[in-house]
């Protein structure tokens, strides 16, 4: 196809490199180019957040920006979350606490919920569903995703104090 | 040999989610991340105008495009009769428009590309020309008899009726209002909604051109149905159809029904011989598929003056759009509406049902509901509350006074329903306690001298699920029993196959703990597999809350065969009759010599190695569970609202959910269905809604203009619960998938309305939005002030 660049970003610690058209998405250079289909689509209109992922840690909708405005920058996507094949503590919250249930927003939703606690390991119901309004979920009601959160924060902290001791 | 102490109670145990895990890491496979090679990307033309003639179609620059496989049009699917496809409520629906187009969005022509970014370029290149006909939007208006006919396409169609269909008595109604001291009457419009699960349709139709072998992937509900509709449909022989719905990314009633995308992409994939995908994307999914609700509601009430319930009147106006396309059982042309007497002891009861045509998209699925039984639940409560108010009675003692008792169980209701089990008193008691109703009330009272604004709205719904039994209950003539495969392995591990379908219900932890429950083999060792009608019996799917009443009970039903067919194992193993032995959760013992033991995994790899002469070998079964009645889950919910007295902006302060499903295999699991709920049922009190403008231009077909709740907006939830038992299912199960959106919509419809109370406000059409309680407030204040 003409009119391709190059773009190389490192998604989930390993830098990855493609020739891409300047309008492919963010969210289809994911999973269509390199299979990262934990990664959805649920709207047309930035409205729904099941396209999330981390820019620099920051979240950001991957439908909404073009895989070029990537470029040089790092992605964490769901597939990033677990270390080693364990678990990052929010992935672990939401199983323990119900936060899922048809799991097509669940992506989204934890990387919302693994930033949020980065700034704010012990956030209140108020501080999580104000970290998590930019997503919707149509299955849960989020009361439990808002628990998940917290018992992933809580974890965190006792694994740090946990190591500290 | 003795056996060790293990975990061998499993009904009613909160076990973690086994689908989770690999949804927590990102590894679901939903249809959209299933990639087969040379695959094709499909995208869908739809129509601007809500009703116009189709003149012609150019579609030679798309054709030309880069990229671009094929255009396929109505007119090429005419050639081979594939215009047209049949709803699941028996009428006709254009895959691809041909006449004319009848709604803003509807399927026009579809571009098969070597990528979707070509598709969607191409679809910009295809000339149109339409010639704008009347569009009609109000299907009252639709009724006219100078209306345009919508359907001309169906010979004998001179109108845009669909339907006029009755239940109950008219008689004994009209000789029950004779006698009232009190009649209360209330009309409302339960608006068009959509169940908009957060994935969008999408399939992947694979015709193998060497085998003939049709694999289409699929966001299906009820994949064995569908294939039967789609063999029916396209001629192709029903055992080379193989549907398989993978993960799905929450259905609610949206992934019933058969859509064009799907037929189109099996029929591209048949002509080119590869296999072609299709992604809905939302604009399409709101504008286009399974829309739910839009009931037109008048109901009356007749009360003598102690506030005893004599008789219920309502009629009915159901707008379907252009084509009648509910997925409902084939006998009730409005689906279970007439359940309408709701949780009461109606001496009698009349309701008139009519469906209209209009220019809008075909549906009329139940949104997470058991066919209609959502607006007939909010019709009753509003009345009921309403009621109340005429009387001067308190809310909470009227309903008290009129429910069915639980001595008059089973209960058969004045339009045809037999009630198995309930005790709504005492739901509406604990609702009462726990929510501090009396405390609510008098604050209540304070505040409206402080001149602020609280609501209180109760709703005791009963509903009506789990549909059959097959006598009554059937879709396109297939009978609505459901299906349950046991394979129990030599080493003692299970695999259980289904004929329902979930789309996050977690029926892979629910299912396993009921043959954990049965058999005594742990759910972590039992594999539940639906959804691929290669690998799984034949089943009706999953809506209407229908699978643990039909699917569960057919689970607990052949694990139950194959514990009779293990204990002849086990007595030839230790050599006793089998008379001798008792079961105890996972183990055979001999009466009386509790030593003398084998446990089920000893019984199922004896079953291959060591079988009785003269037995068949091996722990296999399946079983066709046809239920003897429906079931009827109840509850009440408390809802508290402030409203905003200058705005009319409220905020839900409480909700307090009892709810009463029968036995719950997996209370976490329950719960969560609940909470779900009674966000829809928020979702659709306070925003949700698809309107039209009077081209019929849809006004709901983003999520920029179809609201839904997020975090922010959505309350917190307190559950709790009584359990009755249902007599018929094998383990008292019920059902919950849908209680909450059912009986949660009438009370915030009620407590919003009872805020305004004092104002003389007496109904708010949901959605009730800030600028709707506004308007009512004024109009309330203007008229006391007159
Ligand atoms: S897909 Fe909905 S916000 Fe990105
Ligand atoms: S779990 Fe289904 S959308 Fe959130």
């Amino acid at each position: 196809m003409a009119n391709e660049t190059t773009i190389s970003i490192t998604v989930n610690g390993r830098e990855r490199s493609s020739e891409v058209e300047p309008r492919m998405l963010l969210v289809h250079w994911l999973r269509e180019g390199l299979g990262l289909t934990g990664t959805h689509i649920g709207c047309d209109t930035t409205s729904c957040g099941a396209c999330t992922v981390l820019l620099d840690g920051t979240p950001v909708k991957s439908c909404t920006m073009f895989a070029v405005q990537a470029d040089g920058r790092a992605l964490t996507t769901v597939e990033g979350l677990q270390q080693n094949g364990k678990l990052h503590a929010i992935q672990e919250g939401f199983k323990e606490e119900h936060g899922l249930q048809c799991g097509f927003c669940t992506p989204g939703m934890m990387l919302l919920g693994a930033a949020l606690l980065e700034d704010n390991p012990n956030p209140s119901e108020k501080d999580v569903r104000w970290a998590i309004s930019g997503n919707l979920c149509r299955c849960t009601g989020y009361q439990n995703i808002v628990k998940a959160v917290q018992y992933a924060g809580q974890k965190i902290e006792s694994e740090r104090s946990g190591a500290q001791a | 040999m003795a056996v060790e102490e293990k975990e061998i109670e499993w009904l009613g145990k909160s076990v973690k989610r086994k689908e989770d895990d690999r949804f927590v890491r990102g590894a679901g496979n939903y249809v959209d991340d299933v990639v087969l090679p040379n695959m094709l990307h499909m995208a869908i033309l739809r129509s601007p105008f809500a009703h116009a003639r189709l003149t012609s179609i150019d579609t030679s620059a798309a054709e030309a495009l880069d990229g671009v496989v094929a255009v396929v049009t109505g007119a090429l699917l005419a050639e081979h009769n594939l215009a047209w496809m049949p709803t699941l409520s028996g009428d006709t629906q254009a895959v691809l428009a041909t006449d004319k187009v009848r709604f803003q969005g509807q399927e026009v022509a579809c571009v098969v590309a070597e990528n979707p970014y070509i598709a969607h370029d191409a679809l910009e290149l295809i000339e149109v020309e339409y010639d704008p006909l009347p569009v009609i939007v109000d299907p009252k208006k639709s009724l006219d008899d100078d209306a345009p006919v919508i359907r001309n396409d169906k010979e004998g169609q001179k109108d845009n009726r669909i339907y006029h269909w009755e239940a109950g008595d008219k008689e004994a109604t009209d000789r029950a209002f004779e006698g009232a001291d009190v009649v209360v009457s209330l009309d409302t419009h339960y608006p068009r909604s959509h169940p908009a699960p957060l994935e969008c349709c999408a399939c992947i139709a694979d015709v193998n051109p060497g085998t003939g072998k049709t694999t289409i992937y699929m966001t299906s509900q009820a994949p064995h149905a569908i294939r039967t509709v789609f063999a029916m449909v396209t001629g192709l022989p029903e055992q080379n159809i193989q549907i398989i719905s993978p993960d799905i990314g929450g259905g609610f009633g949206n992934k019933v029904p058969v859509y064009p995308g799907y037929v189109v992409a099996t029929a591209a994939s048949l002509l080119i011989g590869q296999p072609v995908k299709w992604t809905e994307d939302r604009s399409g999914n709101l504008a286009s598929t399974g829309f739910a609700r839009d009931f037109h509601m008048h109901g009356e009430l007749a009360l003598d003056r102690d506030g005893k319930m004599l008789g219920l009147r309502v009629g009915m106006l159901s707008d379907q759009g252009y084509a009648y396309a509910d997925a409902q059982p084939s006998k009730f042309k409005a689906g279970l509406f007439h359940i309408v007497t709701g949780s009461y002891d109606m001496p009698a009861a009349h309701v008139v049902t009519d469906g209209a045509y209009t220019n809008k998209a075909p549906g009329g699925v139940a949104y997470r509901c058991s066919f209609r039984v959502t607006e007939a639940s909010f019709l009753i409560e509003r009345l009921v509350q309403n009621a109340a108010y005429e009387m001067d009675m308190e809310p909470a003692e009227l309903r008290r006074k009129n429910f069915i008792r639980p001595e008059q169980f089973p209960y058969t209701s004045v339009t045809g329903f037999i009630y198995d089990s309930g005790d709504y008193e005492k739901a509406l008691d604990l609702a009462l306690e726990k929510s501090g109703y009396n405390e609510l009330r008098a604050e209540q009272k304070r505040m409206r001298d402080e001149g602020k604004l609280l609501g209180i709205g109760l709703a005791s719904f009963t509903e009506v699920v789990g549909a059959g039994p097959s006598r009554d209950y059937d879709i396109l003539g297939i009978k609505m029993f459901d299906s349950a495969e046991l394979r129990v392995h030599p080493t003692g591990k299970a695999i259980l196959k289904l004929g329902v379908k979930s789309q996050g219900q977690g029926h892979e932890t629910t299912f396993a703990q009921i043959v954990a429950s049965e058999l005594g083999i742990p759910p972590d060792d039992v594999t539940v597999q639906e959804g691929d009608t290669d690998n799984t019996p034949y089943g009706l799917g999953t809506y209407a809350s229908r699978s643990t009443p039909t699917g569960g009970a057919a689970t607990a039903v052949v694990a139950r065969k194959l514990r009779e067919k293990a204990k002849e194992i086990a007595a030839h193993t230790l050599e006793v009759a089998p008379e001798d032995l008792e079961w105890k959760g996972d183990h055979f013992f001999v009466k009386g010599a509790p030593d003398q033991s084998t446990t089920i995994q000893e019984v199922a790899f004896a079953a291959y190695t060591n079988h009785p002469q003269g037995m068949e070998a091996g722990l296999e079964g399946v079983t066709y569970y046809d239920p003897p009645n429906m079931t009827y889950p109840f509850g009440t919910y408390v809802v508290a609202v402030e409203v905003d007295a200058k705005t009319g902006e409220w905020k839900v302060r409480t909700v307090v959910a009892v709810d009463d499903c029968g036995i719950r295999i997996n209370p976490m699991i329950v719960e969560g269905q609940i909470m779900g709920g009674l966000t829809e049922g928020f979702a659709m009190s306070s925003m949700q809604q698809i309107a039209f403008d009077e081209e019929g231009n849809c006004l709901g077909s983003n999520f920029m203009d179809y609201l839904l709740p997020t975090a922010w907006e959505t309350p917190h939830f307190e559950l709790h619960e009584t359990v009755t038992p249902s007599p018929h299912h094998p383990m008292g199960c019920k059902g919950v998938g849908e209680s909450a959106t059912v009986g949660s919509p009438a009370a915030y419809a009620n407590a919003v309305v009872d805020a305004l109370l004092h104002l003389g406000v007496r109904n708010i059409d949901m959605p009730m939005t800030s600028a709707k309680v506004w308007e009512a407030m004024q109009q309330g204040r203007q008229a006391q002030d007159q």
